[in-house]
C-alpha cells in the first residue's frame, strides 16, 4: 500500500484557503448542534426537574444516584442484551450475505445492493406493523406452521420478537460496510490460500474474517446502537412485555415530565457506548497496520 | 504539525466551552410564564382575517371539519394529528410558539396545561353552545365550570369481553386482574397511565388520583401479580385482537369495545367502579386567532359536529340534545352510549397528578419491565 | 450451477427475510375492508383516498423537504468534514466527534436538540428539524467519503500542484471529481435516512407541521389502516423508479465521459 495513505505523513500542498475552508464550517455545525445538545443533557442529568418539564434549581445527584438502581440496571442490561442478540443475528445472517454479492458477477451487484436497501424505503412503522400481521396468533406464520402440522407459536409480544423486530430493521447497515470491506480485498490472497490447501473454515478465520475487521466492526455498530436506543420497536412488538431503555428515556421526558433523569438514562447509556466505540477505534487502528 | 495539533485541541476546548456555558445557562432557570392578564376577546373580530391550526387524535373529528368551519364562520383552518396526551403536552410545554391555536386533550392534561400558564381562559360570549351541554360535563373534576377546557367526549373505563368465549360475563376487576386459569395470556391491559393503575386502584377500594405511598405500593403488587396472566399491554390495538379471539378480556375506554365490528364483544364498568374521563379542547395562550379558535370551539360543540362524533367515534356526547338522541338510536346496539350522566357521575374524576406522575410512571416502568 | 445457487443462498434468505413484511404491507394495502390484519376481499379504494388525505400529503410535503435540505448540508458539510479529518487533523478525539452522531443513541441527539432550541429560542419547523438530521447525515458523509479519500491515490493531486494550479483549483477539479462516488453514495444514505427518520424527528418537529413518520405513528392510534399501507407502497414504487433512473443516468454519465475522452 502507498505510504502516502498513511495517516503520519503531512500532505504538503494543501492552502491555509482549503484547509479552513473544509474545516471551520463542518466544525462549528457540529459543535452548536451537537456538542452543545449533548453538553446540555449532561448538564441536565444534574438538575432538578421544573415542575412542567424543563429544568430548575439546584444541582443534584439524586438523578445519577436513581439510575444506578438495579430496575434501572436490569432495564439496561435487558436493553444491551436485545440489541446484543440482533447483532449477532444480523452478522449471522448479512455476512455470508455480503460475501454472495461479492460473489456475483459485477454488473449484479450494485442491484443486489439496492435490493437491500430498497425495504428501507418503506416506512419503519409499516414494516414492524407488517410483522404483527405475520407474527400474531392468528397470523400468517402460525398459518404457515398449521399447514406443516405444527402447533402455534405465540411469538409475538416476547422478547424474540423484538429481537426479530430489531434484526429486521437494522440488518441492511451491517450488509452495507461488510460488503464494503469484502470488496476491498485481494481475491487473489483467497485463492493463493486454497491453492495451498486452506478449508474454508480456516479461510475465513485467518484471512477473511481480520481483514475485513473493521467492516464488519462498523456493521455491528451500526446494528447495535440504534437498537439500543430504540423504542418503537419494543413498543409494537414486545407489548409492553419488555422494557428498553429507549422506552424508559422517552417516557421520562414525556410521561413523567421528568428532564433530568431521562438525561441521567441517556447518560448511561452514551458511556456504554463510549467504551464501545474506543474498543471499535483501537481494532480499527490494529487492522489499518495489517494494511487492510 | 503544530498547528494542526493546536487546530484539534481547540476544537476540543470550543466543545468544552459550550458544555459549561450550557450548564449555567440551564442553572439559571428555566422559562418564565408572563401572567399578565390579557386583553379581554372581541365578539366582533372578523373571523375571515383569522385562520387557526387544531392538533387532534387522527380520525377524532369529522374529515370535512375543517371545510364545514371555513363555510360557517370564514376563518380559515389546518389540522395536525399527535398520537398521544404526552406528546402534545410535551411540545407545548417545550416553550417557543408551538404553531398550534387549539389543541385536544384529556381533561388532566388540560388541567396540566394551565397549571403551567399556557391556557387562555374560555370565554362564555363566544361559546354560546355551552349552554346545549349536560350540567354534569361542565363540572368535571378537572376544570369545574370549563375555566380553561371545553368537553368534546367523555366516558369512563371498563372491560371488554367476549361474551361467546368466556364462561360468565366479569363483574368485577378481579375477573381480568386474576384470570381463571383457562383466560391466561388471553388478556390485555392498557399501559397508559393513570388507566395503568386504575384496574388495581379500585380493586383495591382506592381512589384512581391517590398520591398515597402504601395505597400505591399495594396497587403496584397487585400489577406484579397480574403482569404474567396478561398477553400484554396494548392501547391501541385490542379491539382487534377480541375480534380475532386473541384475546378473551381486556381493559378498554367505554366506545372502543364498538370498533370491533363484532357482536359478541361487550363492555361492562365491573362494579368497584371506575373512572370518568373527557377528552377536551384547549386554546394556547400563544395563539394569535384567539377569537377563531373560541369560534371553531362553539363548532364542534354543536350538534353537527356532536352528532358525528357520536355516531363515528360512538363515545358518548357531552351535548344533551345529540346525546338523548344517540342513546335512543344507537343505545341498543352500543350499550356505552345509553349511559346517562348520572351514570357516568358514579366514575371518579380523573385529575392531574402533578409530581405524582412520575411515580405512576415508575410504578409503569417496574411492571411493564418485570 | 449447484454451487452458484448454493454460494447465493444466503443471499435469498437475505432477501426473503427483508420482503416478507414488505409483501404483507402490499398485499394489504388492497384489502378491502379497513382492517390491516384481517383479509376480506381486493379493492382498490385506498389508493385514490391517498392523494384526498391533506395530513398524509402534507407529511410528505414537509419530510421531502427535509430530505432534500438535510442531503444538500449534509453532503457539502459532510465532504468538507472528511477532507478535514483524512488530512488536516489527525486525531483521536475529532474521530470520535465526528463519529458521534452515527454513534450516540438518537434519542438523545433529539432530547439535546430540544433542549437547545428551548433554551436559545428556536422556533420548532421543517427548518429545525433539517438541521437535527443534518448532524448525523454529516457523519455518515464524512465517514463514507473518509473511506475513498484514504483509498485515494494523491500523485493526481501532487500533478497538478506541481503543473502550477492553486489549492482550490485543484481541489474543484482533481479532488472532487475523485471522490465523487463516495459523495454521490453518502448523499443517498444521508437521504435515505432523512426520509425515514422518526425519532429526531419526533422530538424537533413543529406539532403544526411533522413529518410523514410522525403523520404515520400518529395515524396509528386506531391501527394501521390499508391507507397507511397503500402510501408505503406507492413510496417504495417511487424509490424503486428513482434508483432504476439515477442507476440509468449514472451509466449514461459514465459513457459519455468515455467517449468523451
Amino acid at each position: 500500500m502507498s505510504s502516502a495513505t498513511s495517516r503520519g505523513v503531512r500532505r504538503h500542498g494543501d492552502g491555509p484557503l482549503v484547509r479552513a475552508l473544509a474545516t471551520v464550517p463542518a466544525m462549528t455545525y457540529l459543535v452548536v448542534l451537537m456538542v452543545i445538545p449533548l453538553g446540555l443533557v449532561i448538564a441536565y442529568a444534574f438538575l432538578t426537574a421544573g415542575r412542567f418539564g424543563g429544568v430548575q434549581g439546584p444541582v443534584t445527584l439524586d438523578n445519577v444516584t436513581r439510575m444506578l438502581e438495579p430496575l434501572y440496571r436490569e432495564v439496561l442490561a435487558s436493553s444491551v442484551f436485545n440489541a446484543g442478540a440482533a447483532t449477532l443475528i444480523a452478522f449471522a445472517i448479512g455476512f455470508p450475505a455480503a460475501l454472495a454479492i461479492t460473489r456475483l458477477p459485477s454488473h449484479w451487484q450494485t442491484a443486489a445492493l439496492i435490493a437491500v436497501v430498497l425495504p428501507f424505503w418503506t416506512n419503519f412503522l409499516i414494516r414492524t406493523y407488517a410483522w404483527i400481521i405475520l407474527l400474531n396468533r392468528e397470523g400468517l406464520l402460525n398459518d404457515g406452521l398449521a399447514l406443516a402440522g405444527l402447533g402455534p407459536i405465540d411469538f409475538l409480544y416476547t422478547r424474540q420478537a423484538v429481537i426479530l423486530g430489531l434484526t429486521y430493521a437494522y440488518i441492511p447497515l451491517m450488509v452495507l460496510p461488510i460488503y464494503a470491506s469484502l470488496q476491498r480485498l485481494d481475491p487473489q490472497l483467497l485463492e493463493a490460500a486454497q491453492n495451498l490447501g486452506a478449508g474454508a473454515w480456516r479461510r475465513f478465520r485467518t484471512i477473511l474474517l481480520p481483514l475485513t475487521l473493521p467492516g464488519i466492526i462498523t456493521g455491528c455498530l451500526f446494528v447495535f446502537i440504534p437498537s439500543l436506543g430504540n423504542f418503537v420497536i419494543p413498543e409494537l412488538l414486545g407489548g409492553g412485555n419488555s422494557q428498553m431503555i429507549g422506552n424508559l428515556i422517552r417516557d421520562q421526558f414525556l410521561k413523567s415530565r421528568d428532564w433530568p433523569f431521562g438525561s441521567a438514562l441517556s447518560l448511561m447509556v452514551l458511556a456504554l457506548l463510549i467504551i464501545i466505540v474506543m474498543f471499535q477505534a483501537s481494532a480499527a487502528r490494529r487492522t489499518r497496520r495489517w494494511g487492510a | 504539525m503544530k498547528t494542526q495539533r493546536i487546530s484539534a485541541r481547540r476544537a476540543v476546548v470550543l466543545g468544552i466551552g459550550g458544555a459549561v456555558s450550557a450548564v449555567l445557562l440551564a442553572a439559571c432557570g428555566g422559562g418564565s410564564s408572563g401572567g399578565d392578564s390579557a386583553p379581554s376577546l372581541d365578539p366582533n373580530a372578523d373571523l375571515s382575517k383569522q385562520s387557526i391550526v387544531v392538533s387532534n387524535w387522527d380520525a377524532y373529528m369529522d374529515p370535512d371539519a375543517a371545510l364545514k368551519f371555513t363555510d360557517t364562520t370564514k376563518a380559515n383552518m389546518t389540522v395536525a394529528n399527535h398520537a398521544t396526551n404526552e406528546e402534545i403536552v410535551g411540545k407545548l410545554t417545550a416553550g417557543g410558539d408551538p404553531g398550534i391555536d387549539v389543541a385536544f386533550v384529556s381533561g388532566q392534561y388540560a388541567q396540566a396545561l394551565n397549571d403551567a400558564g399556557l391556557l387562555e381562559p374560555i370565554d362564555p360570549n363566544l361559546v354560546p353552545n355551552l349552554a346545549n351541554l349536560y350540567p354534569e360535563s361542565k363540572n368535571l373534576a378537572f376544570d369545574p365550570g370549563n375555566k380553561f377546557s371545553v368537553p368534546y367526549a367523555w366516558g369512563t373505563t371498563g372491560i371488554c369481553y367476549r361474551e361467546d368465549l368466556v364462561a360468565s360475563p366479569p363483574t368485577s376487576w378481579n375477573d381480568l386482574l386474576n384470570p381463571a386459569p383457562e383466560y391466561e395470556k388471553k388478556t390485555l391491559m392498557l399501559s397508559t397511565q393513570p388507566w395503568l393503575n386504575l384496574p388495581a386502584a379500585k380493586a383495591l377500594g382506592f381512589s384512581a388520583n391517590t398520591t398515597n405511598d402504601g395505597e400505591l405500593e399495594q396497587i403496584k403488587q397487585q400489577l406484579l401479580k397480574t403482569k404474567p396472566t396478561l398477553l400484554g399491554f396494548d392501547d391501541v390495538t385490542f379491539y382487534e385482537r377480541l375480534a380475532s379471539g386473541e384475546v378473551v378480556m381486556a381493559v378498554a375506554w367505554d366506545g372502543w369495545c364498538n370498533y370491533s365490528g363484532d357482536p359478541n364483544v361487550k363492555f361492562v364498568v365491573p362494579s368497584e367502579g371506575a373512572d370518568l374521563w373527557a377528552d377536551t379542547m384547549v386554546v394556547l395562550k400563544s395563539s394569535k386567532n384567539k377569537e377563531a379558535a373560541m369560534a371553531y370551539i362553539n363548532f364542534m360543540i354543536g350538534d353537527e359536529m356532536q352528532g358525528w362524533m357520536t355516531n363515528n367515534i360512538l363515545y358518548k356526547s357531552p351535548n344533551k340534545a345529540v346525546a338523548e338522541k344517540a342513546a335512543a338510536e344507537l343505545g341498543a346496539d352500543y350499550p356505552n352510549i345509553a349511559m346517562t350522566p348520572a351514570d357516568l357521575a358514579k366514575g371518579e374524576g380523573l385529575i392531574d397528578l402533578g409530581e405524582a406522575s412520575k411515580i405512576y410512571q415508575q410504578i409503569a416502568t417496574e411492571v411493564q419491565a418485570s | 450451477m449447484m454451487t452458484r445457487t448454493l454460494r447465493s443462498a444466503p443471499l435469498w434468505l437475505l432477501y426473503a427475510f427483508l420482503y416478507l413484511p414488505i409483501l404483507v404491507v402490499i398485499g394489504m394495502s388492497f384489502n378491502a375492508n379497513d382492517s390491516a390484519y384481517r383479509w376480506t376481499g381486493f379493492s382498490l379504494q385506498w389508493y385514490p383516498a391517498l392523494l384526498g388525505d391533506a395530513e398524509i400529503m402534507g407529511g410528505l410535503r414537509t419530510t421531502l423537504i427535509v430530505a432534500v435540505g438535510t442531503t444538500v448540508i449534509s453532503v457539502v458539510l459532510g465532504t468538507l468534514l472528511a477532507m478535514a479529518l483524512e488530512r488536516y487533523l489527525p486525531s483521536r478525539a475529532l474521530d470520535a466527534a465526528a463519529a458521534a452522531p452515527a454513534v450516540m443513541p438518537d434519542i438523545m441527539l433529539a432530547i439535546g436538540l430540544l433542549a437547545f432550541y428551548t433554551l436559545v429560542g428556536i422556533a420548532l419547523s421543517p427548518v429545525s428539524v433539517i438541521l437535527a438530521h443534518s448532524v448525523f447525515g454529516i457523519a455518515f458523509v464524512a465517514a463514507v467519503v473518509r473511506v475513498r479519500l484514504a483509498g485515494m491515490d494523491p500523485s493526481l493531486e501532487e500533478a497538478s500542484r506541481d503543473l502550477g494550479a492553486s489549492s482550490v483549483k485543484t481541489f474543484w477539479s482533481v479532488t472532487l471529481p475523485g471522490m465523487r462516488p463516495a459523495i454521490i453514495a453518502g448523499a443517498l444514505l444521508a437521504f435515505t435516512l432523512s426520509l425515514d427518520e422518526f425519532t429526531v424527528a419526533f422530538f424537533t418537529a413543529s406539532p403544526a407541521e411533522p413529518t410523514l413518520p410522525i403523520v404515520i405513528y400518529s395515524s396509528v392510534r386506531f391501527g394501521v389502516t390499508p391507507q397507511i399501507n397503500a402510501l408505503a407502497t406507492l413510496l417504495l414504487l417511487v424509490s424503486f423508479i428513482a434508483v432504476i433512473l439515477a442507476q440509468r443516468a449514472s451509466r449514461l454519465g459514465d459513457s459519455l465521459r468515455r467517449e468523451g475522452k
